[in-house]
């Protein structure tokens, strides 16, 4: 799948975009296995309460099923307008 | 409905006339629009801003949808801006039309509310001294949305 990544999320991880192939079903599941990856990772995800995910360009939640979807997106909550 | 996401810049009086000439019917047309501020102590060089493209059209029209409907708008206009933008430049606008003013500002502030909080922007300030900082989520902007 494709994961994105934004803002300070985008930073800390050095990149905006790579392609991941996990075995997680869930997005808790996908982050445990990216936090075990490298230091960078273990650091974003250090603290979910700052960060969102989209799945698919839809807002979700962490607990959400990865079942079918094409694309991840994880940033801090947003500041539009 | 417009809904825009662009880098250049946007004319607020001829978007703001164009929509108002637009919605002869409608009785109450309400704008605002969002500027790029100094910061509190001064010494702000630029506005960054950063958004998820696959994302933030859709977004926003669901926004603007749903504004439409609730109040029974004529029409919505949400232009928004990313890219790197300097004190005194307009980063945002909304227009709603609507019957009576009541809809009209009501919409507006609805959009406003989750424009701040639900559309996909992430803004970086960028100071005289070289440092740059992500700009925060306000626990009230994510509460002003419960009032809706």
């Amino acid at each position: 799948m494709d994961i994105l990544y934004f803002a300070w999320v985008r930073e800390r991880i050095g990149l905006p975009h790579e392609r991941f192939e996990t075995r997680a079903t869930t997005v808790s599941g996908l982050i445990d296995e990216l936090r075990t990856r490298e230091e960078r990772y273990a650091a974003a995800f250090a603290d979910l309460s700052a960060l969102r995910v989209a799945l698919d360009q839809e807002l979700s939640d962490f607990d959400a099923s990865l079942t079918g979807v094409r694309e991840v997106a994880f940033f801090p909550p947003m500041t539009g307008g | 409905m417009r809904v825009s996401v662009q880098d250049e810049v946007f004319d607020f009086g001829k978007e703001a006339e164009a929509f108002t000439q637009g919605n002869k019917n409608m009785g109450a047309i309400v704008t605002f629009t969002g500027v790029v501020r100094d910061a509190d102590q001064g010494g702000l060089v630029a506005m960054e801003i950063e958004h998820y493209p696959g994302m933030t059209h859709k977004a926003l029209s669901e926004i603007a949808q749903t504004a439409v409907d609730r109040w029974s708008l004529g029409d919505a206009l949400v232009i928004h801006r990313y890219g790197r933008l300097v004190p005194g430049e307009q980063i945002m606008m909304v227009a709603t039309a609507a019957r009576h003013r009541m809809q009209a500002f009501e919409a507006a502030e609805f959009l406003m509310d989750y424009l701040k909080s639900r559309a996909p922007f992430w803004k970086k300030e960028v100071l005289e001294d070289g440092s740059a900082d992500w700009v925060a989520a306000r626990d009230e902007d994510e509460n002003a949305l419960t009032r809706w």
